[in-house]
């Protein structure tokens, strides 16, 4: 059994990763933290937990040695503690923004202020596997790719690497959960509940993740839409002239790019109500769902991409991570598939 | 096997197939239709017309 502990498992991502954890058959949870709750049953917080876990919150002062780490602490919080950490876990798995980029300007350009830790900005492995899965074979410290990052990087990536993109604008459409546990004044539910509202349409933090995997002119807006769980990225790529690329040709780049991977689906259905990704159904699944279409009238790809905010885009990224660090079937812990109807 | 003219996937041709007989594109959800035996010649299915041979 490899022991795992996880800080800051109070939060949405923190629970999804306690869901996945407890049923894991190669892994035993031995701690969870969280300051405020400390003490406290973990399916008081979890309720989809009872009865599957006895395990209480610790305060973080307390984490003892275990074999992997996994921070689902606030953005800012695990690289004030990256030390500390290091001495509980010689393997740590980041859920947060702290180590995702390599360059400390991006960071203070993106986070509006200086890392406080650049010497180790590069060290972390960015945890997308269909990126970097040799990388992730031996690593000792990995970074969650962001949510929206995932779904948009994972859309783009096919089209990068075939070097057809002039530039692309990527429209996400996000879920609620996506902020936090926390309640704020915009997600009081009078406010929240039926809102289609445009939060970021430019600067979101993510775009520096985007930036950084995809390079090119790529943008980047976000809505928060009525969902709880979920991203749909809507990716309009516009193509170098003259390609001639239609729907056959893209089907051959996408199949040649995700065929083999365990977590990637083409959904791309000639007939009936299910003929694009669709959030709704992956909540719960590590599945990111990708479809396209090429714009016979224009140099322009639309490209679709779904995923669970809190599963591929967090705590399942992280468990698929887990799993090829230890050598394990990358599916394992992560074979729910979904629900329909949901 | 054969090649779906709509997404380039395989689809799986049965050991005695007929003209006119109609598949599915497992990967796309295309109908398509054998247009041809020889060699196999795949196209895809007229969506609204009436007696396609089934």
């Amino acid at each position: 059994m490899i022991t795992v502990a996880i800080a800051g498992a109070s939060g949405y991502a923190g629970g999804e990763l306690l869901r996945l954890l407890i049923a894991h058959p190669d892994a035993e949870v031995v701690q969870i933290t969280s300051e405020r709750l400390a003490g406290k049953f973990a399916h008081r917080t979890h309720p989809n937990l009872r009865g599957l876990t006895r395990l209480r919150f610790s305060p973080l002062g307390d984490l003892s040695s275990c074999d992997v780490l996994f921070s689902c602490l606030p953005h800012g919080a695990s690289s004030r503690r990256i030390d500390d950490f290091r001495t509980v876990a010689d393997r740590i798995v980041d859920l947060g923004a702290d180590f995702r980029l390599s360059d400390a300007t991006a960071y203070q350009r993106f986070y509006g202020k200086p890392h406080p830790r650049p010497e180790l900005l590069g060290r972390f492995v960015y945890g997308i596997a269909e990126l970097n899965r040799d990388a992730l074979r031996t690593a000792d410290l990995v970074a969650c790719a962001g949510c929206n990052a995932t779904a948009s990087i994972l859309a783009l990536r096919p089209l990068r690497l075939e070097g057809v993109v002039e530039s692309a604008v990527i429209e996400v459409k996000v879920g609620s959960s996506e902020a936090g546990n926390r309640a704020t004044e915009a997600s009081h539910h009078p406010e929240r509940s039926g809102a289609m509202r445009s939060y970021k349409p430019t600067g979101h933090r993510h775009m520096a993740e985007i930036q950084a995997v995809l390079g090119g002119r790529v943008h980047f807006s976000a809505t928060a839409v009525e969902m709880v769980r979920g991203i749909l990225a809507t990716c309009h790529v516009f193509v170098h002239p003259g390609l001639g690329l239609d729907d056959k040709a893209l089907w051959k780049i996408y199949r040649r790019a995700y065929a083999p991977e365990p977590f990637v689906r083409i959904v791309k259905e000639r007939t009936g109500i299910h003929r694009y990704p669709d959030p709704k159904l992956l909540a719960g699944s590590n599945y990111c769902d990708i479809g396209f279409e090429a714009d016979p009238h224009a140099n322009r790809v639309v490209v679709l991409s779904a995923i669970d905010n809190l599963m591929k885009g967090a705590a399942g990224q992280a468990v698929q991570a887990f799993n090829i660090m230890h050598g394990l079937p990358e599916r394992r812990g992560l074979e729910f598939p979904g629900l329909h109807p949901a | 096997m054969s090649e779906c003219p709509v997404c380039g996937a395989e689809v799986a041709i049965s050991d005695d197939p007929v003209e006119g007989e109609l598949l599915d594109c497992e990967e796309c959800g295309a109908e398509l239709e054998i247009l041809a035996l020889g060699p196999i010649t795949l196209g895809e299915a007229p969506e609204m017309e009436e007696d396609w041979g089934e």
